[in-house]
C-alpha cells in the first residue's frame, strides 16, 4: 500500500531513528565491559564500533538490542529510553557473527520468520521475502536449508532476514569475520551500498580497521570499554586523539617515537628535526612524536637505525627499523625505492609536514596542527 | 624413465610388507585386550541371548520336574494369540504412553526453567536430577504410602478411595506409571539440560529480536532445535518404561497384576518364569520385548542420520 521504503519509522517514540548512549556502563561481575559510554549515532548513519578484542564492542551492541541490560546510564532509540523495553519491541534487527539462522527452516521460512511474528499476512510476507532475497541475490535458494549453503550465502540470508523487517536500526556484529578475504571485500561493498540505499541507521562492530575505514560514515574507537574517539574515517586517520587510536589505525599503524622539545625545536634520539614554519607551541620537555610509515623515509642523514625486517607486499615494502634506544619504526617504501639489507645501518627522515604530537605521559594529542 | 618406473615397486615393496606385519601385530594386541570383555559378554549376554531363542521352541510340561519337549513355533503362536498376552501388550502400550511423553515434557520444562542464570539455580538442578539416583524400591514405598487408602494423601484430603488406588483396575496402571514418570524425570531433566546447553544462544537471541514470544519460542525454535535430543530422550525413555518392574512387584504383586491391568510385558515375563515356572513362555515374551526395543533403536538411528545436516550447520 505505502511506497515508503521504511514503514518501521515511528514505532518507537517519535522522530528519527537515532541511537543514543548516555553514560552507559555494563559491569559483568568483576569486569567493566563498557565504561561510561556516551555516543550519538545519527539517523541514517553507518557508525562503526572499532576496537581490539575484548574492548566491549559486542556488549555495547547487545545493550542496544536489549540482550544485555546496562548497569548504568541510558540507551535511547529515537526519543525513547529503551532500557526497560523488551528486545522484540525495540524494532532493531541484528546480524550475528555466527549468522544465527534457524537451521530447521528453509531460507524462505528464515526470512519470513520476523514478519510472521508481526502477523504480516501470508501474501505480503511472501512478497517481502522475495524482495529481500532478490536484493541479496538469494532468489533461487529459497527452498534450501541453511545447512546446504556456503558461509557467504548464509551471511546474506542473515542480512535478508534483517532487512525484510524494515527495522529502525541494524546491528551488525562482525558479520564478515567468517568469510574469506575475497568474499569479505565483495560483501563489504554490498553492505555499504545496501545501507546507503535503505538509509537505515546502522551500528557495525568490527575489529578490522580496513572494514571500519571503508564502511563507516563515522568510526567510534573503543579500548578497555572506554570510547577513545569518534570521527569520520579520514579525520580519525589524520587527527588521532591519542596514541592508541594513532597506532590502531593504519596498516601498519602510526610510528610513535620518544622525543624532546627544546625551545620550540624538536629532537628525536638526539637528532634535531628541521621543522618548517613557526616553532612548536609545546612546552619544553619530553613528547611523543607520531609519524605514519608513509611519512618516514630512509635517507643518508637522519635518525640512526638498523634494519630488522623487510616485508615486501608487492606494490609497497615495509622496512622495519630499530632505533638505538630500541624503538621500532616502520618505513613504507614505494616500488622504486632501494631496498636495504637486513642489519644494514640506515638513517630515517621524518616528513615535518606530517608529524603528530602526543603527551609523553598521557598519550593524548597535543594541539599543534601540522 | 624406464629405470625410475622399475625402481618404484622395488622400493615400496619392503615398506608395504613392514606395514602389513605391523598392522597384524596391532590387531593381535587389540583382540588380546578385548578378550576379557568378550568373555564376560559372551558368558553373561550373548550365550543367554541365543539360548533364549532355543527356549522359545521348547514347551514346558504343566508339572515341574518333567522334561520339556520341542514344539517348534507352535508355542510362539499360542502365546502371541493368547488374551493375557494381548492384555499385557495393551497395558504396556498405555503405560509407555503415560510415562514417556509426560516424563519428556516434564523434564524439558524443568530444564528450561533451570536454564536461567539465577543465583541458587544449581540447588534446583541437583534436586531435579536427584530422582536418577533414588532406588525404585524407595520410590515405590514412598508413593505406596502416599497412595495408601488409610494413611495416604487421598484420605488426608477427605476422599475415601474405594477400592484402594493400587487395587483399582482403572487407577492402578496410572498410579504405577506416575512413579515411573517421577523416576524418569531426573534422567529426562539431565538429557534436556545437556541439549539446551548445547543450543547456540545466538539463535535463541535472534528469535527474541525477531519478536518470538514464549509460546513461539518454545514450539517453533527450542523444540525443533532440540529434536535430536528429544528423540534420544524418547528412545531412552521408552526403553526405560518397557523395563519397569520394581514398583509393580512391590506395590501390586503377581496376584493382583492381572485384574488391575498392570501386567506389563516385563512383569509378565517375570510371572511366566518365576511364578508359573514356564521358561518357554517367558522366552517368547522376552523375544517380543527384544524386537519392540530393537525396532525403536533402529528407528532412532535412521532418524538421527537424517538430522546430521543440523549439526553441520
Ligand atoms: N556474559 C559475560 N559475562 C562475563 N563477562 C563478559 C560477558 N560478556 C562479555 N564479557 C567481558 O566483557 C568484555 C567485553 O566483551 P565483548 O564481548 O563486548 O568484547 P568485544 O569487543 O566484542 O570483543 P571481540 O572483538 O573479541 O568480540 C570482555 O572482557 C569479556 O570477557
Ligand atoms: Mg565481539
Amino acid at each position: 500500500m505505502s511506497t515508503d521504503v521504511r514503514p518501521g519509522i515511528g514505532k518507537i517514540g517519535a522522530g528519527v531513528a537515532r541511537v543514543n548512549f548516555a553514560g552507559v556502563s555494563k559491569a559483568f561481575d568483576g569486569t567493566l565491559a563498557v565504561d561510561d559510554l556516551s555516543l550519538e549515532v545519527h539517523d541514517g548513519e553507518l557508525l562503526v564500533l572499532l576496537g581490539p578484542s575484548g574492548c566491549g564492542k559486542t556488549t555495547a551492541l547487545r545493550m542496544v538490542a536489549g540482550l544485555e541490560d546496562p548497569t548504568g546510564g541510558t540507551v535511547s532509540i529515537g526519543t525513547t529510553v529503551v532500557n526497560d523495553v523488551e528486545p522484540k519491541d525495540r524494532d532493531v534487527a541484528m546480524v550475528f557473527q555466527s549468522y544465527a539462522l534457524y537451521p530447521h527452516m528453509t531460507l524462505r521460512k528464515n526470512i519470513e520468520f520476523p514478519l510472521r511474528q508481526q502477523r504480516v499476512p501470508a501474501e505480503e510476507r511472501a512478497r517481502r521475502a522475495d524482495e529481500a532475497a532478490a536484493t541479496l541475490g538469494l532468489g533461487d535458494l529459497l527452498d534450501r536449508k541453511p545447512g546446504q549453503l556456503s558461509g557467504g550465502q548464509r551471511q546474506r540470508v542473515a542480512l535478508a532476514r534483517a532487512i525484510v523487517r524494515d527495522p529502525k536500526v541494524f546491528l551488525m556484529d562482525e558479520p564478515l569475520s567468517n568469510l574469506d578475504a575475497t568474499l569479505r571485500i565483495q560483501t563489504r561493498a554490498d553492505i555499504v551500498s545496501l545501507q546507503r540505499r535503505l538509509g537505515t541507521t546502522t551500528i557495525y562492530v568490527t575489529h578490522d580497521q580496513v572494514e571500519a575505514m571503508t564502511m563507516g560514515h563515522r568510526i567510534a574507537v573503543m579500548k578497555d570499554g572506554m570510547l577513545q574517539q569518534v570521527a569520520a574515517p579520514q579525520d580519525l586517520y589524520e587527527r588521532p586523539a591519542n596514541t592508541f587510536v594513532a597506532s590502531f589505525l593504519g596498516s601498519p599503524g602510526m610510528n610513535l617515537l620518544p622525543a624532546t622539545v627544546v625551545d620550540g625545536a624538536l629532537e628525536v634520539d638526539g637528532v634535531g628535526i628541521v621543522l618548517r614554519g613557526a616553532p612548536l607551541r609545546i612546552a619544553d620537555g619530553p613528547v611523543t612524536v607520531g609519524v605514519r610509515p608513509e611519512s618516514a623515509s630512509l635517507t643518508a642523514t637522519g635518525i640512526a637505525a638498523s634494519v630488522t625486517l623487510v616485508e615486501q607486499l608487492g606494490a609497497e615494502t615495509h622496512v622495519i627499523c630499530t632505533l638505538v634506544d630500541g624503538t621500532r619504526v616502520v618505513v613504507r617504501q614505494g616500488r622504486k625505492a632501494v631496498r636495504p639489507d637486513l642489519g644494514e645501518a640506515v638513517a630515517i627522515e621524518l616528513d615535518p609536514d606530517y608529524l603528530h604530537f602526543f603527551d609523553a605521559a598521557t598519550g593524548d594529542r597535543l594541539a599543534d596542527d601540522r | 624413465m624406464t629405470t625410475t618406473d622399475l625402481a618404484v615397486p622395488d622400493e615400496s615393496a619392503p615398506v608395504r610388507r613392514h606395514a602389513l606385519s605391523r598392522r597384524h601385530r596391532e590387531w593381535g594386541l587389540a583382540y588380546l585386550l578385548l578378550l576379557p570383555a568378550l568373555l564376560v559378554f559372551g558368558v553373561f549376554t550373548f550365550y543367554p541371548f541365543l539360548k533364549n531363542f532355543k527356549l522359545a521352541l521348547y514347551q514346558n510340561p504343566p508339572y515341574p520336574g518333567l522334561p520339556s519337549h520341542y514344539v517348534g513355533l507352535s508355542q510362539v503362536g499360542s502365546v502371541l494369540s493368547s488374551t493375557s498376552f494381548h492384555q499385557s501388550l495393551v497395558s504396556t502400550f498405555f503405560y509407555v504412553l503415560m510415562v514417556v511423553p509426560v516424563g519428556l515434557l516434564g523434564g524439558l520444562l524443568l530444564a528450561i526453567a533451570a536454564h536461567k542464570a539465577i543465583r541458587g539455580m544449581s540447588m534446583f538442578r541437583t534436586a531435579f536430577s536427584s530422582t536418577v539416583v533414588s532406588s525404585v524400591a524407595v520410590a515405590a514405598v514412598v508413593f505406596g504410602t502416599l497412595m495408601d487408602p488409610v494413611v495416604g494423601l487421598l484420605p488426608w484430603l477427605g476422599i475415601d478411595p474405594h477400592p484402594a488406588i493400587l487395587q483399582n483396575p482403572t487407577w492402578a496402571l496410572p498410579a504405577v506409571s506416575l512413579i515411573a514418570v517421577w523416576q524418569f524425570l531426573g534422567l529426562s531433566f539431565i538429557i534436556m539440560t545437556a541439549g539446551l546447553q548445547s543450543l547456540p544462544d545466538e539463535i535463541l537471541e535472534a528469535a527474541r529480536l525477531d519478536g518470538a514470544g514464549g509460546w513461539t519460542m518454545f514450539w517453533r525454535v527450542t523444540v525443533p532445535l532440540l529434536s535430536p535430543t528429544l528423540f534420544f530422550g524418547l528412545v531412552v525413555g521408552t526403553i526405560y518404561a518397557f523395563q519397569s518392574f520394581g514398583q509393580i512387584d512391590i506395590l501390586i504383586g503377581p496376584q493382583n497384576s492381572g485384574f488391575t491391568h498392570t501386567n506389563v510385558l516385563l512383569y509378565y515375563v517375570y510371572q511366566a518364569l518365576s511364578i508359573q515356572h514356564d521358561p518357554g513362555v517367558a522366552a517368547v515374551l522376552s523375544i517380543v520385548l527384544f524386537i519392540i526395543l530393537l525396532v525403536f533403536t533402529l528407528a532412532q538411528m535412521r532418524y538421527l542420520e537424517r538430522r546430521v545436516t543440523y549439526a553441520a550447520n
